[in-house]
């Protein structure tokens, strides 16, 4: 193609945005709506999958050691924790640590337990982390059958709910992003297909002079790509102020602090970009599905 | 330059629009095809620019075999015939220069030379100084000039038009007429579609009467024939 006629495709494609103002405007008004739930959405979604991983990550196994358990047995069974496939890493808490964590954790009256240092009742604890912690449980009973173990503790209740309460809202996230998107297109496509309709004896008169199909095509290509990228400049901005917003709120304030969001940068940048990218494909979707009725004139 | 051998036509819908034509147009001729509503005339003037395909049968125009022809190959037959139609088609928000340079934009050709053969046509239809005009700032019969304008300034070996006066009143038509037969007389091959029958008797030019999707008569100096 001449760079002319890219030039030409590109001046008719912004001018029929001017020309069919109010359809125009329908149609930007369409593609921000839908991008402002996208990306709030997405915005939320990647948060919980974050926060929901940071909880998960903090899930583990604690192994209780045999109190009889000989040095070698201890051995024994740390090779055989590690050995696990399943298994990413194995610490060992010796039980002083143990109680230096226990005295330090209940501040003033930690200190009666200071003379328990002399007939230390905890145990030597190995504390495991799963490779994908929602095989903590299996990690769990695995260790269960080797020797010298003498109690588990990995918060067996609370893991499950937790797994479940994460799942739930990731099917739920990903189900609205997926409909939502569906209805942008599906509402751009019939905006656009409007905006045709009002030049129908345009496009019968150029096929008529004899322009190909794909001359044709290319201003509604960019028309469809320009009122994507329109759309999506509002929820980008919002999305730029909104998170900042929203972050240093939370993190400043104590009650909400045990929440952990997604740094602002680079999260803003990609979920940006992921919005515009679905302007732009919405758009360009939303115009070649519309003009390809009218070509067969 | 027009030449269509055992030609039928059934709409999906079942109508059966033409029924067995053979046909002949030589180049530089000036027909018409005239005949009641309902005829065929419509889908025979359709199956020149390749609007409408033959059921069965061939339709050749410049030696071009339209029954065969690959749809992509379709804009570049459009680009060597003319289209004029009785409601003008004409683009509103563009200006008179604007319409007509549009048929030449759309198959890319050369700014400067665009501009040029604009105004030479223009010229033509004696329309040069209503450049900048908008359509709706015209009479209806400079409304058609400009669109036979457009339909020309490809220089298309055929130009075809579709009861180009059906709009217009006695006097404008006559100088519609005026410039149709000055682009024959250039070569151009022209086939019109009228129900004017003072003019068809006036202009005695090849006469092609259909009727039924048959050709009724075909006379080399005729008349409009009917009674109605």
């Amino acid at each position: 193609m001449k760079a002319r006629t890219l030039a030409r495709h590109v001046r008719e494609g912004a001018k029929n945005l001017g020309r069919n103002g109010l359809m125009t405007f329908a149609s930007i008004s369409a593609v921000t709506v839908m991008l402002l739930v996208v990306g709030a959405f997405l915005t939320i979604i990647l948060n919980i999958n974050y926060f929901t991983n940071e909880l998960e990550n903090d899930v583990e196994v604690r192994v209780f050691i045999d109190l009889l358990a000989s040095e070698e047995e201890q051995d024994e069974l740390y090779s055989n924790i590690e050995s696990l496939n399943t298994v990413d890493s194995v610490d060992f808490v010796p039980r002083d640590e143990g109680l230096d964590d226990l005295i330090e954790s209940l501040g003033e009256e930690g200190e009666v337990f200071e003379s328990l240092r002399e007939e230390n009742p905890l145990n030597d604890v190995f504390v495991v982390q799963a490779n994908d912690p929602h095989q903590t449980e299996q990690v769990a009973q695995q260790i269960e059958s080797f020797d010298h173990v003498e109690m588990l503790d990995y918060g067996q209740d609370i893991v499950e709910q937790l797994f479940s309460f994460t799942n739930l809202t990731r099917i739920i996230g990903i189900a609205l992003i997926v409909g939502l998107m569906f209805t942008a297109m599906f509402l751009i496509a019939n905006t656009i297909k409007l905006t045709i309709i009002a030049r129908k004896t345009e496009i019968q008169i150029m096929k008529l002079v004899g322009a190909t199909n794909g001359f044709i095509r290319w201003p509604f290509f960019i028309e469809g790509l320009l009122l994507g990228v329109f759309g999506s400049l509002i929820p980008i901005v919002a999305l730029v102020y909104g998170y900042e917003q929203i972050y240093q709120y939370i993190t400043v304030s104590v009650d909400l602090s045990f929440i952990e969001m997604l740094p602002p940068y680079p999260l803003i940048l990609q979920v940006s970009l992921i919005i515009i990218s679905i302007g732009a494909f919405v758009g360009v979707w939303g115009s070649l599905m519309s003009v390809r009725k009218f070509l067969k004139v | 330059m027009i030449e269509m051998r055992d030609i039928w036509k059934t709409y999906p819908n079942g109508v059966m629009a033409i029924n067995g034509m053979n046909l002949s147009v030589d180049k530089g001729e000036f027909v018409y095809v005239v005949g009641p509503s309902g005829a065929g005339k419509s889908t025979f003037i359709k199956l020149i620019y390749r609007e409408e395909k033959p059921t069965k049968g061939k339709v050749y125009v410049d030696k071009k075999d339209l029954s065969s022809m690959k749809e992509k190959h379709v804009p570049y037959l459009r680009r060597s015939i003319g289209v004029v139609f009785q409601d003008f088609k004409l683009l509103p928000s563009l200006s008179v220069f604007e319409n007509v340079s549009f048929a030449l934009e759309v198959i890319e050709e050369d700014t400067a030379k665009i501009r040029q053969r604009v105004m030479r046509t223009l010229e033509t239809v004696q329309l040069k100084n209503k450049a900048r005009f908008k359509p709706h700032e015209l009479s209806g019969g400079e409304q058609q000039r400009v669109a036979i304008a457009r339909a020309i300034v490809n220089n298309p070996s055929v130009l075809i038009a579709d009861e180009p006066t059906g709009n217009l009143d006695p006097e404008t038509s006559w100088e519609i007429m005026n410039i149709l037969e000055e682009v024959n007389a250039h070569g151009t091959t022209i086939v019109m579609a009228t129900h004017n029958r003072e003019i068809v008797n006036t202009m005695r030019k090849r006469v092609i009467a259909i009727d039924g999707g048959r050709i009724a008569r075909d006379e080399i100096r005729g008349d409009y024939g009917y009674e109605s």
